[in-house]
């Protein structure tokens, strides 16, 4: 099986291209394929503890948390996006990690696939 | 020991997203990964600004002065400062009207010695085509 690095910037609930890459890692993952999740930018807002669902906004907690339970998805969401944003380690959902962007750059370099979400 | 390619594709304009500016600070932090990787191994970007991407390297930018924000003028010039290879599509100029002189060409007022290239898309193309992964911004 191969492994999967997908990137996003774009926005939780504000776009649809977080849900799309969400659902994209989900199948991946199903498929037996490993996947590294990284999200910078707007998208961190995924890496933030105490999301509530609504019928009118996505909900991808419920999702990511399954995900991080198979043992092959890794998340992870870009540290200085997240500051700037007014949270910190503290405010991040368990399982989430947040590392500095050569991160993902060091994770595309043994990825057989990179599917970069770019934009907002 | 390997390398891997990657090429980041700027096509969106500044400011407007964050979009180009996290291009080009993902980029720039190409200098780093090395401490996650094994010996000998590397990941090299290159950056290539194409269709409204081309306005992330105008001179001139303001935007300290009306956003209290470095400039992505600032990271362009910090590619070149860091030997990254950097493309503009020359069509996509010659549409906007903007020449060599508008541009942030080099970083030698830093101590950069990479100059950009201005080049048809074609060579862009080619850059594509040789990389392992691409990234569009």
């Amino acid at each position: 099986m191969g492994k999967l690095t997908i990137g996003t910037f774009s926005s939780l609930v504000g776009s649809l291209s977080l849900d799309f890459s969400v659902k994209l890692a989900e199948a991946a993952v199903k498929k037996g394929h490993k996947v590294d999740f990284w999200m910078s930018g707007n998208a961190t807002m995924l890496a933030k503890k105490g999301q509530k669902a609504f019928k009118d906004y996505s909900f991808l907690s419920k999702t990511i948390q399954e995900l991080i339970a198979t043992g092959n998805f890794n998340i992870t969401a870009c540290e200085a996006c997240a500051e700037a944003r007014g949270y910190h380690k503290e405010d991040c959902p368990d399982g989430f990690l947040r590392k500095s962007m050569d991160w993902y750059l060091a994770s595309t370099f043994e990825a057989d696939r990179v599917l970069h979400i770019g934009g907002d | 020991m390997a390398t891997k390619k990657l090429a980041f594709v700027v096509r969106s304009l500044p400011y407007k997203t964050e979009a180009s500016r996290l291009a080009l600070t993902h980029a720039i932090s190409s200098q780093t990964v090395e401490i996650y990787l094994n010996d000998g191994d590397l990941v090299e970007a290159s950056v290539s600004y194409v269709s409204d991407g081309v306005f992330n390297v105008l001179k001139n930018q303001q935007g300290g002065k009306h956003y209290g924000i470095t400039t992505n003028e600032g990271h362009a010039k910090n590619t070149l400062l860091l030997d990254l290879k950097v493309l503009v599509c020359k069509e996509d100029l010659d549409k906007f009207g903007l020449t060599e002189e508008n541009l942030v060409m080099d970083a030698e007022d830093i101590g950069g010695e990479t100059k950009a290239n201005i080049v048809p898309y074609s060579e862009i193309q080619k850059e594509m085509e040789t990389a392992d992964h691409l990234l569009f911004c």
